[in-house]
């Protein structure tokens, strides 16, 4: 099998970002929607690198530091505000909470 | 099998599993199975740095908060109104725009990508060194990374607050 | 297939195996030990001096009946002992234990005695020992009981606490050894000051080797912070509901972490296999000199201290060793920028 092309590595990346992407929608679980956003993140990652590495430069994987680093700032609130949700509703179905509907 | 294949099979593989498992802690362990083979393909793409990274910050500290948060809520499976033997592009109204618009995404995607990289080759050299990484965190992004750090206080201070109990004092 | 790349396997097979005997290993010293601290004799019965006690341990081990909870979850169930057992035989991967040797000639150029060579080994074990909390808090969350759960997550609570200090000790050492290849730091251990002080980094990083070996201890869920798996406290905490094979992994993995931490203790403090006297070649005789002795220090820590209850833990883990972890970094990157060592 010959070695992967940069071609193969975006490919990868745009079928976990679609993965990814599919999870938030059809998933009702404030939990796994996170989860399909991580996994977002990852395939992200996954390109800077690549490109980084196609590119002889070392920028892609300090960007990818800053979205490690960001992505953990956001799960960590994501989480507090599901517990938040969940002790108000007991619920973690994202169809439950309509308050703010009209 | 080059170990490429090996690896993207096990991401794709284990993403696809997170998706559709009804129990949240599979859903997470599966994740981690999936950073794991991220992992390796940075191993593969000459980044041993942001390979190491992945699994002490990713697989090791965000996805133990995603499991005990899955444990201590004891989330429970899904409650869904609808029939869950049902394909998703069979299900009724936004879950099924929702699957065909995942659809629609990859094709467009690999599409604009697979253009974008005509030259598919990798150049010859590559910054892998972790000391090279380290002058360049702190001479060209030192300002990102001092606003980073001031980013997860942030984020501690705000994780904190949110979750507290409210009324204990 | 070159005599080199036999010897590779070999020497991963080996290492294996003498982890397995180590554990075993310590099994027995522990019980010996901990009776001669308690002035009594401790094992004695099988074989000489009691030495093949361990043996008799697995013996039975091995034939008790495998037990699960009707009400737990079958497959985290049988996947965290393995999760746990396969992280702490990982972690010794990436640790040099010798010089390159040549096997009295039999191989033509010199094989460390290392099973990978990575170059940035501290970050692997770093790595391997964050994901050892995955198995304890399986185990803890799949057995379905009270004291499980508590004992899981209060134990993986404190892993991931004391690991915050674990990786600033790592990077003190860091700056002073410039590099994050083990072997590389062992290789600057090398020589003497003043023709008699060794130039091991202990020297220059005494508070470092304290705060490593208290985080170490604590990460390991030794005395004196086991309280998650404290007998009196929650009936063995989250491997309560294991018997059998399963609950010897766990001891496994347990024993295998400790020598992990004192194996890579001594290759970053106190010099891995430089020591006079002897080449390099033959300097594993003076490694496991000194992992013995760190094994020895973990059994005696754990007979003379008084067990931390969990908040005392986790308030010293945050509010004292941390604290205590940065300002050692801190004077320590003074250091290297004064002294320009």
């Amino acid at each position: 099998m010959p070695t992967p092309s940069l071609g193969d590595y975006l490919a990868l990346s745009a079928v976990l970002f679609a993965i990814g992407t599919a999870g938030v929608f059809v998933r009702r679980n404030l939990i796994t929607i996170l989860l399909s956003i991580e996994i977002m993140l990852n395939a992200v990652n996954l390109t800077f690198v690549a490109f980084g590495r196609a590119l002889g430069s070392a920028d892609g994987q300090i960007i990818v530091f800053f979205v490690m680093t960001v992505a953990a700032a956001e799960a960590a609130v994501g989480l507090a505000i599901v517990i938040g949700l969940f002790r108000h509703l007991e619920s973690l179905n994202p169809d439950s909470f309509t308050t703010l509907k009209w | 099998m080059t170990p490429f294949y090996l690896f993207a099979a096990i991401a794709v593989g284990a993403s696809l599993l997170v998706i559709a498992q009804r129990n949240p802690v599979y859903s997470v362990l599966l994740l981690i199975a999936s950073f794991g083979a991220l992992s390796g393909l940075y191993v593969l793409l000459d980044a041993p740095f942001v390979a190491v990274i992945q699994i002490i910050v990713y697989a090791g500290a965000i996805m133990v908060l995603f499991l005990f948060v899955v444990m201590l809520l004891n989330a429970p499976h899904e409650e869904t109104h609808y029939d869950e033997r049902v394909h998703p592009l069979m299900r009724p109204g936004p879950m099924r725009l929702g699957a065909v618009l995942a659809l629609g995404l990859v094709v467009e995607l690999i599409w604009a990508l697979e253009k974008g990289a005509e030259s598919g080759r990798f150049a010859g050299g590559a910054v892998s060194s972790v000391s090279a990484i380290g002058r360049l965190l702190f001479t060209e992004y030192a300002f990102a990374f001092e606003v980073t750090s001031i980013l997860i206080i942030v984020a501690m201070v705000g994780a904190v607050v949110l979750a507290r109990r409210e009324g204990t004092r | 297939m070159t005599p080199l790349f036999i010897a590779q396997i070999g020497l991963t097979l080996f290492v294996f195996v003498m982890l397995l005997s180590s554990a075993a290993g310590m099994v027995y010293v522990e019980r010996k030990v901990a009776a001669l601290l308690q002035q009594r004799i401790g094992p004695y019965l099988v074989g000489p001096k009691g030495l093949l006690q361990p043996l008799a341990d697995v013996i039975k081990l091995m034939f008790k009946e495998e037990l699960r909870p009707r009400a737990a979850d079958a497959l985290l169930f049988a996947l965290a002992p393995i999760i746990s057992a396969t992280c702490a035989f990982a972690a010794f991967a990436v640790v040099p234990f010798g010089g390159d040797t040549t096997l009295l000639g039999l191989i033509p150029e010199g094989l460390r005695l290392q099973v990978a060579d990575v170059n940035v080994a501290i970050l692997v074990v770093f790595a391997i020992a964050s994901m050892s909390v995955y198995g304890i808090v399986l185990a803890g969350w799949s057995s379905n009981s009270k004291y499980s759960l508590l004992g899981g997550l209060r134990s993986s609570a404190q892993m991931i606490s004391y690991e915050l200090s674990y990786g600033l000790a790592l990077a003190s050492v860091l700056l002073v050894g410039n590099s994050l290849s083990l072997t590389d730091i062992v290789n600057r251990q090398a020589g003497t000051w003043l023709g008699f002080i060794p130039h091991w980094f202990i020297v220059v990083q005494p508070i470092g080797f304290l705060i490593y070996m208290t985080a170490g201890i604590a990460e390991t869920n030794r005395a004196p912070f086991d309280f998650p798996e404290a007998e009196q406290e929650l009936v063995a905490g989250y491997h309560t509901e294991y018997s059998s094979m399963s609950f010897a992994m766990f001891f496994l993995a347990e024993y295998v972490n400790m020598v992990t931490v004192s194996a890579v203790a001594t290759d970053l403090f106190l010099g891995g296999w430089q020591g006079p006297f002897l080449s390099e070649s033959i300097g594993w005789i003076w490694f496991l000199l000194k992992v013995a002795a760190i094994l020895f220090f973990y059994v005696w820590m754990r007979w003379t201290l008084p067990r931390y209850r969990y908040d005392q833990l986790m308030r010293f883990g945050w509010k004292i060793l941390l604290p205590l972890a940065v300002i050692n970094l801190l004077v320590t990157a003074a250091g290297v920028l004064y002294f320009g060592s």
